[in-house]
């Protein structure tokens, strides 16, 4: 289909069979899976992997916290706690938040929302892939083989030097994976500066194309200093060498201020890509255009640009100077500003809307609450005197699961249920899936909100045992976690379900500006029959949908 | 108190703490504004913009745009560094023992704290402190990094291998208080935990005298500098044509061969034992013999507080 | 709706042509901005070993003098013009290429195989000889300093295998495609339009010799000999 000058563009044809050629059935062979070079067919590659590591990892989170039931060692051994809490951390990091919403969703829908054919480099796509598979397979082997118990963070000398578990494994599987992290931004900041549509400027990309490219250019910039760190601790223990080794001069604070220096950005990777899916959602559910897109857009650049600033917030009491602590924790409330920034402009783009509470506007929304929350205790976390308190304690552990999972997977899940028609031509059942939503912030809520004040209390982080009184709290949050749990079984369930017997979708279900939703659902394997031309500006829809109900100017 | 008792905040024993509480308040507060602000937003504009209400006035006014995008960056901006001037300013204090302070030195090893008190008094996983009292912990770890934390005092320090760490409270409560390790090291990680028992200062005194006679770490520093022999270059005799008087030498600054001036504080004299070619004084050779592997931590300790008694009043 | 302003509709694609692109110039440019980009991340990627470098050397400047006069000085320069001459080998490929001149590409993709070659040939004796003298603190070897600042040293060979090390690791990768591109252009491809891989290997090649010419004066010339 083509976009006319003059002629507002179509909105969706009438429901209809599915198309009859698509990129789902113009291959069932192995080959033509395992060998695409299709972005859609990748996408959904990475969908399979990803939601195989979210389950090992949630796995691993469930018996962390039935142990923590008790306050003493009940259910597991200490040494095995210690490679659980290990394996959540890595899995859920590395193989799961880094890769979801770029790897499924970026895969998918950044050639078609720039009117693309394919991303740049479809072969290194594919390269892509098959390194965060071979990566994973490492980590799940140390993981079969004997397990690790550093921390996700492997701080040395304890990583380089005293451990007895399979440190090196671990940091060979993510220092591999770390290049399918490394490709896939460098296939979308290419695909994004070079293949746009003809008419299609800057300031009329959909801000989840802003929010991706931002997040590329952490990950192109960032995860090349996580590899050299891990890559510094495998040769300690493989080479018997020291640098991070005080016997020698060496320094273990230089392993910290190098793993932070990407760790610190990558936890933008993990969020900026959601807001991006809120950015799309909100105005789609509130019919209008998002108040303020050059801000939403340029505040994703100042959120990559600062992120890189402020990696010492995470080592206030590590030992480095008080100067040091200074600068970092100005910086980093210098950071906090853009993601406010968004959240303003979010709430004020229902202003005057018409919204509708479809299962993607309920994620969106309880995205933009709980990172809200999850944000400004953030704040608290970079004023140096509380953080010297609350640092390495349950604060900071619910300060970033209310980011990561609070905000980042119900984007991720949003999106998924936003965009599920156009990649499956099949509608999810909407009933079971606003339950599950609503079940989910609920699960959520209940399983890290108490995490805050057993932090405040003075629980330390990475604790097998603990005191008495963290009791309650503790059994608290391990309900809300079973509550969780369920949550997530559910679209699980429903989505597959649907795969088989979903209503078939249109091409535009939610009659959604964006030139993904102006091809078939799902969308042929070139998509598009004709490249198109953009002359609209972005979220066009008082112009989709006509002037208002009340006959006001449009 | 360690008590089993179910809180929802901790308690506040050190002059430190109310003093951070106060500003978590604030921050609670701010948080709990704005957190329902925003929602109480959305949901109001959820309600009467819901796409059945036709009543709703959904005419485009956008001419105060702009406006608004600088009040809510600008106010954020403000809000954020009056936060920070207020966190710094604490931090600050908070990491600047003052005059006087009582030192204690502790060693961190996997997986326990050993508490040494300036009369030479050693405790395990306790440790008893007067009241009123400012308290410096110097520290160093034996092995992994640890992280001293007691959160009713509101203070944490990372406690690293190879150089000293410090951190100081002033408790303003008797009683016993959770002292955590709060820093991953290992299988018992969880486990490296104690108390701090704060008495008042008559039952301070009456405990260092009740203990068994421990050694002053001045006085088995003496020893161990004749045992190992560094009389054979540090005394008054050979020094200073061979090496460098150690007499006065804490705390005073030092000129090195290279042309560098460092201050010689513990780390530095920790280092001129075990690694003593890293920093020769000029004037002089660097035939020192290094001492590493003979001595451990605590020995290292006992050699310095040797080492800075041998100051001339 | 009718269909005139339908972008036009591509005359026979040329063969070099890859299908998401919409023509050759396009197609250069991602190409060009691909590599440029990855060859940040190598610069973010070496960036960790020259910081961790420049802190340990600022910490003890002088046992990583007195370790760096124990690397031959001679060897290491006569790498580093190998290494220089073949940068300019592979430029001249490239343009050997672009002007379909398949015998030169050949030649000079030749050349430049030999001269990284040599480079890894001679570094390769370079560590023999630090291991023969026992300045090599790896794997539990025996390290046979004799001067002051013992650790320091050590130290300074932990850095001085791994960052050559790496660095001979990319070397090693570059040779390796560059033997894939040398069996190409004996087939007679590579040339004019279908030039891209050379040329994006050349920058991936430039930016090897870089990292060595910043290697080179900070491992091998540090303080007077």
């Amino acid at each position: 289909m083509t976009v006319l000058i003059d002629n507002p563009p179509p909105i969706s044809p009438p429901p209809q069979q599915a198309p009859r050629h698509h990129y789902l059935n113009s291959g069932y062979s192995f080959r033509s899976w395992f060998l695409t070079t299709d972005h859609k067919r990748i996408a959904i590659l990475y969908l399979l992997s990803i939601t195989f590591f979210f389950s090992i990892g949630g796995l691993a989170a469930t018996i962390v916290r039935l142990d923590l039931m008790t306050p003493q060692a009940d259910l597991v051994q200490t040494e095995t706690y210690n490679k659980l809490f290990t394996a959540h951390g890595v899995i859920m990091v590395f193989f799961f938040l880094v890769p979801s919403i770029p790897s499924v969703l970026g895969n998918f829908l950044v050639p078609l929302m720039v009117g693309a054919r394919d991303l740049a480099f479809p072969k290194l796509n594919l390269l892509s892939w098959y390194i965060y598979v071979l990566g994973g397979l490492f980590t799940l082997y140390a993981l079969l083989a004997g397990g690790v118990d550093t921390g996700w963070t492997f701080y040395a000398p304890y990583s380089s030097t005293y451990s007895n578990t399979y440190v090196m494994a671990t940091a060979i599987g993510i220092f591999i994976t770390g290049f399918s992290s490394i490709l896939t931004g460098l296939n979308f900041i290419v695909t994004i500066h070079k293949m746009r549509a003809p008419g299609l400027t800057w300031f009329r990309l959909p801000l989840f194309i802003w929010s991706t490219y931002a997040t590329s250019l952490i990950m192109v910039l960032g995860t090349p200093v996580l590899a050299i760190s891990l890559f510094l601790v495998a040769m300690e223990r493989f080479l018997g060498i020291g640098i991070f080794d005080p016997r020698l001069g060496g320094d273990p604070i230089l392993f910290q201020h190098l793993f932070w220096f990407y760790s610190h950005p990558a936890v933008y990777i993990m969020i900026l890509p959601s807001m991006g899916v809120v950015s799309e959602i909100i105005p789609c559910f509130s019919r209008k255009r998002p108040f303020g897109y050059a801000a939403i857009g340029l505040s994703s650049f100042g959120i990559a640009v600062f992120s890189f600033l402020v990696w010492g917030h995470h080592m206030f009491v590590s030992g480095q100077s008080v100067y040091a602590g200074l600068v970092f924790s100005l910086l980093s409330y210098l950071v906090a500003v853009p993601s406010a920034i968004k959240v303003f402009n979010w709430t004020a783009s229902l202003h005057k809307g018409s919204i509708s509470f479809e299962t993607p506007m309920l994620y969106a929304l309880g995205f933009v609450g709980l990172f809200t929350l999850g944000g400004l205790t953030g704040l608290f976390v970079a004023a140096l005197a509380v953080d010297v308190h609350v640092h390495d304690t349950y604060f900071v552990v619910a300060h970033f699961h209310y980011i990561m999972v609070g905000g980042a997977v119900m984007g991720y899940l949003g999106g998924i249920h936003f965009w599920w028609s156009k990649m499956t031509g099949r509608l999810y059942p909407e009933g079971w899936a606003r339950f599950s939503a609503i079940l989910i912030f609920v699960g959520f809520n209940l399983t890290f909100f108490p995490q805050y004040i057993l932090g405040y209390l003075g629980m330390p982080r990475r604790y097998h045992v603990y005191p008495a009184e963290f009791q309650v709290l503790n059994v608290m949050s391990s309900a809300g976690a079973s509550i969780l749990a369920v949550g997530y079984f559910f679209p699980f369930t429903y989505l597959l379900w649907s795969l088989r017997f979903g209503k078939i979708a249109s091409a535009n279900p939610w009659r959604a500006a964006g030139l993904e939703w102006q091809t078939t659902s799902p969308p042929p394997t070139e998509n598009f029959e004709v490249t198109p031309i953009v002359v609209d500006e972005a979220y066009d829809y008082r112009r989709i949908d006509g002037p208002p109900a009340d006959g006001g100017a449009p | 108190m360690i008590d089993d008792g179910f809180r929802l905040l901790p308690e506040q024993a050190s002059t430190h703490a109310p003093r951070v509480d106060l500003l978590y308040y604030f921050l609670l507060g701010m948080a709990a504004f704005v957190t329902v602000l925003v929602a109480a937003l959305i949901v109001y504009f959820a309600i009467k913009y819901r796409s059945g209400n036709v009543r709703a006035d959904r005419t485009a006014v956008r001419n105060n745009a702009m406006v608004l995008e600088i009040a809510w960056t600008v106010i954020p901006l403000l809000i954020s560094l009056g936060i920070f001037g207020w966190g710094a300013t604490l931090y600050f204090t908070g990491s600047r023992p003052p005059a006087g302070a009582m030192q204690l030195r502790v060693v961190a090893k996997q997986w326990m704290w050993k508490f040494q008190h300036p009369g030479g008094r050693r405790e395990i996983n306790e440790l008893h402190v007067p009241l009123g009292q400012p308290i410096k912990l110097t520290m160093i770890s034996q092995d992994v990094i640890h992280s001293l934390f007691v959160p009713a005092f509101r203070i944490k320090q990372d406690v690293l291998p190879g150089s000293y760490a410090d951190c100081w409270f002033e408790a303003t409560r008797t009683g016993d208080f959770h002292l955590f390790c709060a820093e991953y090291c290992g299988t018992n990680h969880s486990r490296m935990t104690g108390r701090v028992v704060v008495l008042e200062p008559a039952d301070y005194q009456a405990w260092l005298e009740g203990g068994h006679a421990n050694e002053p770490p001045a006085v088995a520093g003496k020893r161990l500098f004749e045992e190992l022999r560094c009389a054979t270059c540090h005394s008054p005799q050979i020094a200073p044509v061979r090496c460098p008087p150690l007499q006065n030498v804490y705390g005073r600054d030092v000129l090195l061969r290279d042309d560098q001036v460092v201050t010689a504080d513990e780390n530095y004299l920790r280092e001129s034992i075990l690694r003593p070619a890293a920093k020769v004084v000029k004037g002089y050779e660097p035939l020192m013999p290094s001492f590493d592997g003979q001595v451990d931590e605590e020995q290292l300790i006992q050699l310095i507080a040797y080492i800075k008694s041998l100051a001339t009043p | 709706m009718n269909a005139d302003v339908d972008v036009k509709p591509v005359p026979q694609a040329p063969l070099s042509l890859a299908h998401q692109f919409d023509d050759l110039v396009q197609q250069r440019e991602a190409d060009d901005l691909g590599m440029w980009l990855f060859l940040c991340t190598e610069i973010m990627f070496f960036g960790g070993l020259f910081l961790a470098y420049t802190i340990y050397r600022s910490r003890d400047e002088a046992a990583f003098a007195a370790a760096s006069h124990e690397l031959d000085l001679f060897w290491g320069t006569v790498n580093t013009a190998v290494l220089l001459t073949s940068s300019l080998t592979i430029a001249l490929a490239h343009h050997a290429a672009e002007s379909s001149r398949r015998s030169q590409l050949v030649a000079l993709l030749a050349a430049t195989l030999v001269l990284g070659s040599v480079f890894l040939g001679i570094k390769g004796l370079e560590y023999h000889h630090k291991y023969v003298h026992g300045l090599m603190p790896l794997l539990g070897l025996p390290f046979e300093w004799q001067g002051p600042s013992r650790g320091h040293a050590e130290l300074f060979f932990d850095l001085y295998f791994l960052m050559t090390g790496i660095h001979a690791l990319h070397m090693l990768i570059g040779l390796g495609i560059l033997l894939v591109l040398l069996i190409q252009a004996s087939r007679g491809r590579l040339l004019g339009d279908f030039s891209a891989p050379v040329r994006v290997t050349g920058l991936y090649w430039h930016f090897v010799d870089i990292v060595w010419v910043f290697l080179f004066p900070l491992l091998y010339l540090i303080g007077a000999r």
